[in-house]
């Protein structure tokens, strides 16, 4: 294996319904300061059905190129077909660095590409560096359950692959109009070949607010005692309109469905505020949620390491706290709401 | 008949686990070692496929000696064999030299009995990555399904299996050719307590034990720390926020002041009636 | 249908183990029931284990089992507040071969226990509570376990279940505890260096020590406190009679945050990071409060049946050397084919004229004594404590002088009357 041969940094743009994922264009962001210490591209490669448009997106967003694989039976993710396209390009135009967004997919290809290469792939990364001079990819991590981190080198081989967590890397400022070099690829494949289909499609029906795009989240811990005292949460988050969290240990005790849960397992999240009531503040829990613009921690025991983590902590019993703070909120906030009631 | 393999592995329990700040490093003695939780249902999915349909369930690890512990647990859980390879020659192993260990056992295992369906616990607690099953998926030529959280129908006479893959914000129902290669979510079941039955069987069960010599045709320079691409520079503990202000006076008043200040950010809660 | 096995020992501890293994050695087929997720992981004691019960059961097990360290000193500290009086013998015919006794962690010491039993073949199921013993025809016939399809049968079962013995209670053969027979006891383990340790406690490498504290300890309630070395760990407990702490309104962590507090304590432990937290209670009832032990069909060993030498710290010990008999009872009774109890009792019988019997009958009165008479906690050690300052301290004043003193702050012709008196009880109880 020749590394001069390898060369460029690559983003492979996750897309659905005809949007490229949040966090393809936060990698763009991180690929391209990658790409600018080693005075190199920065390329995407994009899968899909009628995508090629996306492509301008990409470029507005840092890319230098896009590599297109456009073709209906590209229309739903398969790892199959995916894989294949992906092999294709990297043994084509041989690029140095890929990295992938830590998403279902994201990981699903990475995996597989990454055992056809074969190459080394780091999991879950949420600090990316190169070495000018030699071009090694430094992907950090977190391990053991959070609670160290590690830097994964991979000098054997290349490409060099990483899959890296959502939120934490950050999108570069859109420049309208930035153009790039749409490259268009095929490679033959029918949907013969193929032994995985999708029947059906099911968007999840019941509405929610969804925490990794809420604004406002406000999270409960054990510490509310039980589903009871959950429901306080349910409450404050609605007096806020706020998504409501939850840590692991709330959510294996089945108060509230694995989609709300915050941290290393979870869903990592960046709210303008995060509320977190009842929490112990375990370093899994923290990771998820430590980019918050604004952390407030209610939580009765002064020595919660979950203090360590916040802005404003409050020191006291989490069903005394609560039902005042809905009480103040709704007093400063809900003005509208009383005038409506006097109105009638 | 029915063939499933659960790849299962024993890790030691991240939660409750110390670390020597000076060396991060784990201290082994204080995080007892544990059934990987998440392919503890890998197991009990593989053993409800088995009510369903009939046949046999094995499972698979890759570990030290005393990961015999962890098979036993599986045994409780339902399974009827447990395979084992351990050697020095595997250790310190990534994913891709996991996977490929895995796949010379899972092979071999096949020789005797076929396998149509393996499956996979999302991640390990340790390691993390959901990485390994694919791997094997690839190196087996099976479709690997990640994120599954429901098997609606094993089809063996026509070859097919139709699941359920979560996805951000709902599900895909796939339909895939058997043989091959689930991973799945901790919502896929719940792991019921234990027979007293299974029990018994669990603690009198010895599994077949391997080591690097008992599987064919392998190439031990992909294995263990040799076979493994990606290696460990540095590790350090993570950054800790450095705390913040603790309001102060009676709760009506730490109350008032958190309300106060976060009404200077009024914006945030436009659109809040 | 539910299995049978020859045998059945609820709990896996050093009682319910020693059991186990002797009748897994005759060939027996036995079944080790225990609720923790490992033997070991949920028991308590400060960890002194005795070589020679041990040695009954398994000869040379020190070469493999799992020791922390052998006891070569063992101190006794007679506490007052800012004060104490230290006897201590340390003997290093105790560092070698045969050993006399070793700290132990129980959490490893247990597995390994169990371990060496399943090779002779029991089999051990963990995580598995017995709810109740099933009798049928006024004899025991197996036992009910928390798990689906949980019965199982056995000719016998052994009750190896621990102090607070559910099962021999349900079966009517003890009644609920008095506070006056039971000692709550709490213990933590604190991690500290290898290398400290043998500086602190002054001990050569490897080598170990056990301090037994009296007095301030407990707050002058009856009991007692404990601080032994481990290999990098300290146990430090203390313990005393429900009586005592309900009389006093003391909460046994507070008892323990005191001891940890105290000045005599706290230098050995400081800079020790606590690393687990136990409680547990003993049984101090003594020899009077020992439950029927053998009925048809059961046997009750270790703790369940009361079996502890509260004045020397001794339980495990006779928790396995119960448990052997349990055994060879078993053995014996297999042989004639007959579990009644008339058979079973032989049990009773052979513990009653080991050393179990014997020293439960020897120091029968001793916890009730010291119960009773609270002045020994409460007033002697102090006032020996004040003694021993008066004569030690050099202040000018003679020897004689300090002598007559010390004999006149004791008190009246009466008081010095009482004092004698019970020294002379606390001997006859003792001796
Ligand atoms: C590999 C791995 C991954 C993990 N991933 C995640 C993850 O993604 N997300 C996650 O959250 N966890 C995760 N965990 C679990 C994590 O380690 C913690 O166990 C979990 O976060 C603890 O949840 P908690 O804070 O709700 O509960 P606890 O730790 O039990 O804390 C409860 C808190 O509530 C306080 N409290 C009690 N009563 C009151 C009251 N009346 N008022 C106010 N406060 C009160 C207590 O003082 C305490 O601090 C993971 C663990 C591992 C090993
Ligand atoms: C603080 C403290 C310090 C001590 N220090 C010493 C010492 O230094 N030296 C010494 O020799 N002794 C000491 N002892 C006493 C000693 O610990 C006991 O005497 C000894 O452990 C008794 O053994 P056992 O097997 O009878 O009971 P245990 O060790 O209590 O074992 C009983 C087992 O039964 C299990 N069990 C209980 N109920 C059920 C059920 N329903 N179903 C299934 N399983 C069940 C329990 O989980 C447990 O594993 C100390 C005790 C304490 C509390
Ligand atoms: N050493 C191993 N032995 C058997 N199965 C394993 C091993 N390591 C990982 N697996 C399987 O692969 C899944 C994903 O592991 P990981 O990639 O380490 O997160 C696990 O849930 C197991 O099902």
């Amino acid at each position: 294996m020749n590394f001069e041969d390898y060369r460029g940094v690559w983003v492979f743009i996750e897309e659905k319904d005809g949007i490229i994922a949040e966090v393809a264009l936060e990698l763009l962001g991180a690929g391209r300061r990658l790409a600018d210490k080693r005075k190199t591209q920065l390329s995407g490669v994009l899968i899909g059905d009628q995508v090629t448009g996306l492509a301008q997106t990409a470029f507005e967003y840092g890319a230098d190129c896009v590599y297109v694989y456009d073709d209906p039976i590209y229309r739903f993710y398969r790892t199959e077909t995916y894989m294949r396209a992906m092999l294709a390009c990297v043994e084509k135009y041989k690029p140095e660095i890929l990295l992938y967004g830590a998403t279902s997919t994201g990981k699903d290809l990475a995996s597989a590409v990454a055992t056809d290469l074969p190459t080394g792939l780091t999991a879950d990364t949420t600090q990316l560096d190169v070495e000018e001079d030699t071009g090694l990819l430094l992907a950090s991590r977190p391990a053991f359950g959070g609670n160290i981190m590690a830097t994964i080198l991979c000098k054997k081989y290349r490409p060099q692959m990483a899959t890296v967590r959502p939120k934490v890397m950050k999108a570069l400022q859109r420049v309208p109009g930035r153009i790039g070099e749409i490259v268009e690829e095929s490679i033959p494949i029918t949907e013969e070949d193929i032994r995985t289909k999708v029947l059906e499609i099911v968007r999840a029906t019941t509405q929610r607010a969804r925490i990794d795009e809420a604004d406002i989240i406000v999270s409960g811990g054990k510490g509310l005692g039980g589903p009871a005292g959950f429901q306080l949460i349910h409450q404050l988050a609605e007096t806020l309109g706020a998504a409501v969290g939850a840590s692991r240990d709330v959510v294996e005790a089945g108060w509230i469905g694995h989609h709300h849960q915050v941290g290393q397992t979870g869903v990592t999240v960046t709210p303008k505020i995060y509320f977190a009531v009842g929490i112990s503040g375990a370093i899994q829990h923290i990771v998820g949620m430590q980019n918050s613009g604004l952390i407030i921690a209610i939580n009765k025991d002064p020595a919660a390491p979950i203090f360590q983590s916040c802005h404003y902590g409050i020191v006291g019993d989490a069903l005394e706290i609560v039902p005042m703070l809905i009480e103040g909120f709704k007093a400063a906030l809900g003005r509208k709401e009383e005038a409506d009631a006097r109105k009638v | 008949m029915l063939h499933i393999v659960a790849c299962i592995k024993q890790v030691p329990d991240t939660k409750i686990i110390k670390m020597n700040p000076k060396t991060n490093t784990m201290d082994r003695a204080s995080a007892p070692a544990i059934l990987n939780p998440y392919d503890s249902h890998a197991v009990e999915e593989a053993v409800r496929l088995r009510s369903r349909y009939g046949g046999t369930v094995s499972v698979l690890t890759m570990g030290p000696p005393p990961a015999v512990k962890a098979i036993k647990k599986c045994i409780e859980i339902g399974a009827d064999e447990g395979y084992m390879i351990t050697d020095r020659a595997f250790a310190g192993a990534d994913t891709l030299a996991t996977s490929y260990a895995l796949t010379k056992a899972l092979q071999k295992i096949a020789e005797t009995r076929p396998i149509d369906l393996i499956i996979c616990g999302k991640m390990t607690i340790d390691g993390d990555t959901g990485q390994v099953g694919p791997g094997i998926a690839r190196r087996l030529d099976m479709p690997p399904l990640t994120s599954v959280n429901k098997v609606v129908e094993l089809n063996r006479e026509e070859g097919y299996a139709i699941v359920h893959r979560k996805l951000e914000d709902g599900y895909e129902v796939i339909r895939s050719t058997l043989p091959c290669l689930l991973s799945v979510e901790k919502e896929i079941n719940d792991v019921p307590y234990s027979t007293m039955t299974n029990m018994l069987r669990a603690a009198r069960y010895q599994p077949h034990i391997w080591s690097v010599n008992d599987l064919p045709d392998i190439d031990k320079t992909q294995l263990g720390l040799k076979g493994s691409p990606t290696i460990v520079s540095s590790v350090w503990a993570p950054e800790k926020p450095k705390g913040g202000t603790q309001l102060e006076g009676n709760p009506q008043e730490q109350v008032r002041q958190l309300i106060d200040i976060l009404l200077e950010r009024k914006e945030l809660f436009q659109g809040v009636t | 249908m539910p299995e049978k096995f020859d045998a059945i020992v609820v709990g896996a501890g050093p009682a319910g183990i020693a059991c186990a293994y002797e009748l897994a050695k005759a060939g027996v087929s036995v079944l080790l029931l225990e609720r923790g997720e490992y033997p070991g992981s949920k028991n308590v004691m400060g960890g002194v284990l005795y070589r020679k019960m041990m040695e009954e059961v398994i000869p040379d097990f020190h070469k493999e089992a799992p020791l922390e360290r052998p006891i070569v000193e063992q101190r006794f500290m007679m506490m007052d507040k800012s004060s104490a009086v230290t006897f201590s013998y340390k003997g290093l015919e105790w560092a070698q071969e045969p050993f006399n006794n070793f700290t132990v962690l129980r959490a490893k010491f247990d597995q390994w226990f169990a371990g060496k039993a399943v090779e002779k073949g029991a089999l051990l199921v963990n995580e598995t509570v017995v709810l109740e013993c099933i009798v049928e025809n006024g004899k025991v016939v197996g036992v009910r376990t928390d798990r689906p399809d949980g019965e199982l049968r056995a000719d016998v079962v052994v009750l190896a279940d621990g102090v607070n013995s559910l099962l021999a209670k349900s079966l009517g053969f003890h009644k609920e505890f008095r506070p006056d027979e039971v000692a709550l006891a709490t213990m933590e383990i604190l991690k500290l260096d290898k290398k400290l340790i043998e500086d602190r406690f002054n001990l050569e490498e490897g080598q170990g020590c056990t301090i037994e504290l009296f007095g301030d300890a407990t707050k002058g309630i009856l009991g007692t406190g404990f601080l032994y070395t481990n290999k990098d760990t300290l146990s430090i407990g203390v313990g005393s009679l429900l009586s005592g702490l309900i009389k006093h309104k003391i909460k046994p962590y507070e008892l323990m945050e005191y001891v940890k507090k105290h000045p005599m304590i706290r230098p050995y432990i400081q800079g020790a990071e606590p690393q687990e937290y136990l409680a547990h209670l003993i049984p101090e009832g003594g020899y009077r409060s020992i439950p029927k032990v053998a009925g048809a069909g059961v046997l009750v060993v270790g703790d369940a049946a009361q079996l502890v030498n509260a004045i020397h710290r001794e339980g495990s010990n006779m928790a396995m050397t119960s448990g052997r008999i349990a055994a060879e009872t078993i053995l014996a009774a297999k042989e004639r084919e007959d579990f009644s109890e008339e058979s079973l009792d032989l049990y009773r019988q052979r513990l009653m004229s080991s050393f179990v019997g014997q020293d439960m009958k020897k120091y029968k009165d001793s916890t009730h004594h010291f119960d009773k008479f609270p002045q020994y906690f409460e007033q002697y050690i102090p006032m020996m404590n004040k003694a021993m300052s008066q004569m030690l301290t050099v202040d000018g004043s003679s020897k004689w002088e300090k002598q007559k003193k010390i004999w006149r702050d004791i008190g009246t012709a009466k008081q010095k009357f009482k004092i004698a008196r019970d020294i002379y009880r606390a001997w006859k109880v003792m001796k």
